[in-house]
């Protein structure tokens, strides 16, 4: 293998900013699209599993549609067509005025996909921890609504946390897709800086060091709660 | 909607078509060889010597911790330099998508064997037969039962993540449906259609991969 | 044929057995009992090499059990084991999990392997089930099936960890008729259980074993009527008077 190495180009000013703000941006996404796929997650999920016929089938379409379309799609769905089939108003605003259009379109699609996944999980949680414990709520006098209240959804959340980590480390590996509307995050500046001095070795490990710290971080994150609320501990007692 | 031009799907249904082929042919070659190299490294893993299990498991948690974009740009990148020579990105994309699947297989293979009640491989030594021919005959066969919807939806996903060969210019069906798009100008009717296909074929194939999961002896 | 000498094992820092000696002689029946937790399965578990220990020997047919050099699979091809949750393969059909070993341990061919496999299913009461399913059968129906597909290999011994523990009250009698007509005829067996009447009918000792030890070694009749140690007395006095 013929192969110039040169790791200080590393730490050249220019492509040591290049690399840094592509690993902000990665991190500014994933904590963006997580938040929203946390929200719309959690809704879909206990509205999966809501005594309600009518909010189980709307949440059912979501995750059926949002999981089985793949993530790059739904971006230049929203990225290309969606500004195309609105009102012309509004079109031209997502166009024009929207601040840093490519990054809240990216959050938006990598939310909404990670949301459909989040939600089949809150599912799971809620049918396998909390469900079983449905009979044994009504049998001390709760009525439904208030058994799924106040036991089948608590319990059934926390159970839930670990499993969460794994779709939380799949949010942040999404955030790289933004690099195909244009989003300079960190896979697009590793990619930047090899086309620019094709030394492709060292530009892409810091990509890839970075991917494992934040994955290292967000795995202790999520162990951390996961401990204090007690979840693995719901997951291993069988109900 | 009279500004829509449905016509050019029939009209670029040719080039889909092709695009569609070289989808199939990843998914294809991810999951088999995805598979049998994910096979692999779950024996690793399960492995009691260390200097087996811990590379396997290595591996598999730094792939599982990347992106498959940045893979596929690292092979891109690495493969012409590893052979000397320029090969074409889709050699360099069937190896990433290989090695990037493999340890997502290795997963669900070794969930499938480790699933198996520990008893069985118990009972099949105690009889005399050896260690592989307890995994073979005993183990494998109980395993592949419960691994089959979890590998039919890792297919969909290996479906699914093929559209990120977008990123090395190759022409897969949304990378064709993309060049249509911007060529003509008909950004909504292409992307309304890959979405289409795609809902389609994965959330079929989910159905199927739910439906045979019911009918599993629990 | 079996010789158990000073055996220790742990898991971790909890001390599973310690010194523990013991032989059977070919012919033999032992019963082994004891509280639960006190290393009974352990043992037994130890003497075809399932579970690896750290001091002693086990001897079996004159073969060292933890002999680096020793071919496990082929002693324990000689060794019958019959396992608390029966453990037949749930893809397979009766005759199939009693012809898969003799296949593919022993070398017959599928033909001979299936014929005696069928004829021992008839003897364990079974020859209408050959092409049932585990999942198919009672707990007692699966359970003689797992006794079939052990005997199938021609055993010089026979090892059972508790065979009956698992099965429902009326399904008990007929798994140890099928065990103690093996005793009548000869087998050399060793057997965990609690079913005290099994061992009263046919053990020729019992080794009573508790917290890791093999506190009592003793002829069946001496143990019943005046059992050495106190804690032997209080564990027959529970379970008899159950």
């Amino acid at each position: 293998m013929n192969y110039r190495w040169d790791w200080s180009i590393l730490f050249k000013d220019t492509y040591m900013g290049w690399l840094w703000s592509g690993l902000l941006w990665t991190v500014i996404i994933s904590l963006a699209s997580w938040a929203v796929a946390l929200m719309v997650g959690l809704l879909a999920g206990t509205a999966r599993s809501s005594p309600s016929r009518g909010a189980r089938l709307l949440a059912g379409l979501y995750i059926d549609v949002f999981r089985n379309v793949p993530p790059l799609v739904q971006l230049f769905l929203w990225y290309f067509v969606l500004p195309e089939v609105v009102p012309d108003s509004f079109g031209l605003w997502l166009k024009r005025d929207l601040p840093y259009p490519e990054v809240v379109t990216a959050v938006v699609a990598i939310g909404l996909f990670a949301g459909s996944r989040v939600a089949e999980q809150v599912r799971a949680g809620i049918d396998a921890v909390g469900a079983p414990l449905m009979p044994a709520a009504l049998a001390t006098g709760l009525r439904p609504a208030q058994a799924y209240r106040l036991i089948v959804l608590p319990l059934g959340l926390r159970a839930i946390v670990g499993p969460l980590t794994s779709e939380f480390l799949i949010t942040v590996k999404l955030s790289s897709l933004s690099l195909t509307i244009g989003v300079l995050e960190l896979t697009a500046q590793s990619r930047h800086v090899e086309n620019y001095t094709f030394q492709g070795f060292e530009a892409f490990t810091f990509a890839t060091i970075g991917y494992l710290v934040i994955g290292l971080c967000v795995t202790g994150l999520m162990r951390f709660i996961d401990i204090r609320i007690g979840g693995a501990a719901l997951r291993k007692t069988p109900a | 909607m009279s500004d829509f031009d449905w016509g050019i799907i029939a009209r670029s249904s040719a080039f889909l078509a092709e695009g569609m082929a070289l989808s199939a042919l990843l998914v294809l070659v991810a999951t088999v060889g995805g598979l049998i190299l994910g096979f692999g490294l779950a024996l690793m893993r399960l492995s009691s010597h260390r200097w087996l299990s811990v590379p396997a498991s290595t591996y598999v948690t730094v792939m599982r911790t990347l992106p498959l974009v940045l893979v596929l740009f690292w092979f891109y990148f690495l493969v012409p330099l590893a052979i000397g020579r320029p090969v074409g990105s889709l050699t360099s994309a069937l190896l990433a998508f290989v090695l990037f699947e493999a340890a997502f297989y290795c997963e669900i293979v070794r969930a499938g064997i480790s699933n198996v009640r520990h008893g069985q491989s118990d009972a099949g030594l105690a009889t005399g037969l050896r260690r592989a021919q307890v995994l073979r005959l005993i183990i494998l066969p109980q395993a592949l039962r419960a691994m089959m919807p979890l590998i039919l939806n890792q297919i969909v996903i290996v479906f699914q993540d093929t559209s990120l060969v977008y990123v090395v210019s190759l022409h897969d069906f949304l990378t064709a449906a993309s060049v249509v798009a911007s060529r003509d100008g008909r950004a909504t009717e292409m992307y309304a259609l890959v979405a289409v296909v795609y809902l389609v074929i994965c959330l079929g194939t989910t159905k199927a991969a739910e439906f045979y999961r019911k009918g599993l002896p629990s | 044929m079996i010789v158990i000498d000073d055996l220790h094992k742990s898991y971790g820092h909890q001390q599973i057995l310690r010194a523990c000696s013991a032989t059977v002689n070919l012919g033999e029946v032992v019963v082994v009992c004891g509280p639960s937790g006190s290393g009974k399965s352990t043992l037994i578990k130890c003497i075809n090499g399932l579970v690896p220990f750290e001091r002693g020997t086990i001897t079996v047919d004159g073969v060292s059990v933890s002999s680096p050099k020793t071919d496990l699979p082929a002693l324990r091809a000689r060794i019958g084991m019959v396992f608390q949750s029966f453990e037949l393969y749930p893809h397979m059909t009766a005759l199939q999990n009693v012809s898969l070993a003799q296949i593919h341990v022993l070398k017959r061919s599928r033909a001979e392997a299936d014929a005696r496999s069928e004829k021992i299913l008839a003897r364990v009461g079974l020859g209408d089930k050959r092409d049932s399913r585990p999942s198919q059968l009672s707990g007692g129906q699966q359970q003689r099936v797992s006794i079939a597909r052990a005997l199938a290999m021609d055993p010089r011994a026979m090892l059972f960890d508790e065979p009956t523990s698992a099965l429902d009250p009326e399904m008990i009698n007929e798994v140890l008729e099928v065990m103690q007509e093996l005793a009548l005829e000869g087998m050399t067996m060793m057997v965990v259980t609690h079913e005290m009447g099994f061992a009263q009918r046919v053990a020729d000792r019992v080794l009573f074993m508790d917290r890791g030890q093999i506190v009592e070694d003793t002829p069946k009749a001496q143990f019943f009527t005046a059992p050495a140690s106190e804690r032997a007395r209080q564990f027959l006095t529970n379970v008899l008077t159950h």
